[in-house]
């Protein structure tokens, strides 16, 4: 089997950075915080009834997929998506793509990845990688996350394809099958900024976007009486980790986003997009310190309703900060 | 966050393979990538996730060894599942998991249930009938 030669660059997300990888690889140039713009991957949710392993899940971007399909309408590029009956099949056509020497992007599920450490392994069914070959029955694997390429067994390959659960991969793959060479990023980014400020904004529903820091925040508060200690200091280190672990680029994806806006500052010249990057990086800031904050209270267990108040108090910053800024952000004139 | 107060707070989380990338900007305010091998409140929370998983796996291994529950409970817990997410890998609805819970149940399940249990959960059927 012919080599594919695949560039493999390290990023912090793994959808973005796997649409950064594939689309260089086709010629486009496209950075990771460009795609996670573009793609409007910006976003902030609380779910109290969508419990993970008992906890309430709390994200700050955008479900899965979502990035990818945005920026692959927005800069035009057309991909081959496909799903599988059968993880007989699924890993056939997998051979088929790559012996015609394409590398081909899969939907995995975290926890049959050995290249992981240990302690990251949970059942998240969402990981993207990138297949860019064949070496002595292995699979030569990009995975974004990764600071170098790694390898693969079918056979873990195959588990993690076909985990069960929520979302179920069911062995999905994709590959470009047309990329343009040159973009005009003005309008792509555009769109991208303002579907995110809708997304934050304007969704009429408490869980979701600024009004979901918010409901989260006043949650919070009563923890402790709500769920007891223990649970509590549980509930709280999930918040963090959905914020701070690999694949967010720290502070729950805004600075990735304010990255973004640096350089789409650049590109379009636009000195007010410059400002908002300034700004974010700010609120990231007052994120972070929510962290490290909640990080103590955890580590010290006290039950002290004192503790969650302020913590409560810190996201009701957050929550005022970033309500202006994306009010500011969508009157931003591109 | 600037370049130079992106944390370096190691633990063996990580296991020294993955670096995690974090984006700050350097003194003349542009972004660039850093590498970190880790966060203390991130660490912290990881850390407690990880005990409370195991506080669980050791009560299903007790409520086992107990005569309590099947050995599926045990595995069920040391997998990180739940019943709805094992009776989608067994094919079964989740009464019919919870039911399979049960010891005397258990002990009278067809080789081939068994296999699909095992199969879940990565172990041979050997395996599965003992909970040590």
């Amino acid at each position: 089997m012919s080599e594919i030669q695949f560039n493999h660059v390290q990023t912090a997300h793994c959808e973005s950075g796997v649409i950064s990888n594939l689309f260089r690889h086709y010629g486009l140039s496209i950075s990771e915080p460009m795609a996670f713009g573009i793609g409007a991957g910006i976003f902030f949710g609380h779910l109290p009834f969508l419990k993970v392993h008992g906890v309430p899940g709390t994200t700050y971007r955008i479900w899965p997929g979502a990035i990818f399909q945005r920026v692959c309408k927005r800069l035009g590029a057309s991909m081959q998506w496909q799903r599988f009956s059968s993880p007989e099949k699924a890993m056939q056509e997998l051979d088929n793509v790559i012996g015609r020497g394409i590398p081909v992007g899969v939907l995995s599920s975290v926890y049959y990845l050995p290249y992981f450490p240990p302690s990251y392994r949970f059942h998240f069914n969402a990981h993207n990688l990138v297949i860019y070959g064949k070496h002595e029955g292995n699979y030569l694997v990009s995975d974004p996350v990764m600071d170098t390429v790694t390898e693969i067994d079918p056979v873990s390959l195959a588990a993690a394809r076909f985990a069960k659960g929520f979302p179920e991969p069911k062995g999905k793959m994709y590959y470009p099958l047309q990329v343009p060479q040159s973009v005009s990023w003005e309008k792509p980014i555009r769109q991208g900024i303002d579907q995110a400020c809708h997304y934050m904004l304007k969704i009429p529903f408490s869980p979701f976007g600024v009004k979901g820091i918010r409901f989260l925040a006043k949650r919070l508060a009563h923890y402790p009486e709500k769920v007891g200690e223990r649970r509590s200091v549980l509930y709280l280190g999930n918040i963090i980790r959905m914020q701070e672990e690999i694949g967010t680029g720290g502070a729950g994806f805004r600075f990735i986003y304010a990255a973004f806006l640096q350089e789409a500052a650049e590109l379009l010249n636009n000195r007010e997009l410059a400002r908002l990057s300034q700004e974010l990086t700010r609120i990231g800031d007052l994120w972070r310190n929510f962290a490290f904050n909640a990080g103590r209270v955890c580590k010290n267990r006290a039950v002290n309703n004192v503790s969650y108040h302020e913590l409560s108090e810190m996201l009701m910053q957050c929550a005022a900060a970033e309500e202006i800024f994306f009010k500011e952000l969508s009157r931003v004139k591109i | 966050m600037k370049k130079d107060e992106v944390p370096q707070d190691g633990n063996n989380m990580h296991n020294g393979v993955v670096k995690q990338l974090f984006y700050a900007v350097d003194d003349s305010g542009k972004y660039t990538q850093v590498p970190s091998v880790g966060w203390e409140p991130e660490n912290i929370a990881m850390a407690q996730a990880w005990e409370d998983v195991n506080e669980k796996v050791e009560k299903a291994r007790q409520r086992v060894l107990a005569g309590e529950t099947s050995p599926i409970a045990y595995y069920m817990e040391k997998q990180l599942m739940n019943v709805s997410l094992l009776a989608r890998y067994v094919g079964k609805f989740q009464w019919q998991v919870k039911r399979h819970m049960k010891p005397a149940v258990f002990n009278r399940l067809s080789e081939r249930m068994l296999h699909r249990y095992a199969a879940a959960f990565k172990i041979s059927v050997q395996e599965l009938k003992q909970v040590k």
